[in-house]
């Protein structure tokens, strides 16, 4: 079936770790967009959510790292950080490792994509699964971008990845949705936490929203680090969703800065069909 | 430099709770797996967050360790603030990239 919906989505741990100490009315506002997301998600019939994620050092480290993996477990687990400090319980997530199967198959005859059947969720991925499949009821496969320990992967390979991966799904005859998360500015876990350039960010979801391919893969990381900080290399899930609906135009359901996330808080979708 | 250790060490203790147990119960068991200098143990001992911050641990890591160390949030961005104070500036790793 074609892929039925495609969005991206924020997700850091500040927003259920720190949930009580966010400005209430901003709060409110993106958890309507992730609302809203959850519902579109519901109502495009998906029977199965592939996440595209920016794992920070939960599974993949410099003693091994892929520039792409897919998941292909039949369970996985998270959240791997102590559930008080995220706000999330510790739960089994369930897989679909038959799709997972088809979808690497498919995916390898473009990307050199690892796979891996054992796979701890960081708040990357159960920040978004906590707003989006609450019930933890939808089959999911993570999808990991190296965005996190240098040499990243190359935004241009992001986006190809993005396209392969779109081919996989449209092949599959399940009804698959694909969510990104990660980005924009921010400097988490350093003493920067807090610094969200809006400025930038804006740019850059205009570039997204219209999927202009050039100018989003203009950026170079020198350029990233310094405008967007470290936590701006996640913009590699945002790119691999605007490959993945190349030609596409989306919309912005929900943006704010929201400091004590340490991060510009963000639920946007492209259109699919 | 054996930042590559250092982080490894915290990247296992933050995903395996059986290295947690252990770490908690005999440290020096868990660290004499590692090769890491004296000025590592000593921040990773004390521990001194500000220090393995200036070391050129990352974040994503770093804060879990502060954590498990029971820091409060606002403690852990203020031991790393102190951390540069007291040591200088970020020394390598992902930080070290501008020269702020
Ligand atoms: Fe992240």
């Amino acid at each position: 079936m074609p892929m039925v919906f495609a969005g991206v989505c924020s997700h850091a741990p500040g927003i259920t770790g720190r949930a009580e100490r966010g400005d209430p009315v901003l709060r409110d506002g993106l958890c309507k967009g992730f609302e809203r997301m959850r519902q579109a998600i519901e109502d495009s019939g998906a029977e199965a959510l592939v996440v595209i994620g920016a794992e920070h050092f939960a599974n993949f480290f410099m003693n091994n790292m892929p520039a792409f993996c897919i998941g292909m477990g039949e369970t996985y687990t998270g959240p791997i950080e102590d559930d008080a400090w995220l706000g999330i319980k510790r739960t089994d997530i369930l897989g679909s490792p038959d799709l997972s199967k088809r979808l690497i198959t498919n995916v390898m005859n473009e990307i050199d994509v690892a796979y891996a059947e054992e796979w701890q969720f960081d708040h990357g991925i159960m920040v978004p699964l906590h707003f989006l499949t609450p019930r933890y009821d939808m089959p999911v496969i993570p999808v990991n971008i190296n965005c996190q320990g240098p040499p990243l992967t190359p935004l241009h390979r992001a986006w190809k990845f993005g396209k392969a991966l779109r081919v996989a799904c449209d092949a599959a005859p399940e009804k698959i949705a694909i969510v990104g998360t990660g980005g924009i500015s921010h400097w988490p876990a350093t003493p920067d936490s807090g610094k969200i350039n809006e400025e930038w960010d804006r740019n850059f979801l205009d570039r997204f929203v219209n999927n202009r391919r050039r100018e989003l893969l203009s950026y170079t990381d020198e350029e990233i680090y310094r405008e967007a900080g470290q936590g701006g290399f996640e913009i590699r899930t945002f790119i691999t969703v605007a490959g993945a609906t190349e030609g596409a135009t989306g919309e912005v359901w929900f943006y704010a800065p929201i400091p004590i996330f340490a991060v510009g808080c963000t639920v946007a979708m492209m259109n699919v069909v | 430099m054996s930042l590559y250790y250092v982080q490894k060490l915290l990247y296992q203790l933050n995903r395996d709770a059986a290295t947690r147990a252990q770490f908690t119960e005999d440290m020096d068991s868990v660290l004499a797996g590692y090769a890491l200098t004296e000025e590592e143990l000593t921040a990773i001992r004390m521990p001194d967050i500000g220090l393995l911050y200036v070391l050129g641990v990352n974040g994503q890591l770093l804060m879990h360790y502060a954590a498990l160390k029971q820091f409060e949030w606002e403690d852990y961005l203020q031991a790393m603030r102190d951390g540069v104070a007291e040591h200088g500036p970020v020394r390598a790793g992902i930080y070290a990239m501008t020269g702020e």
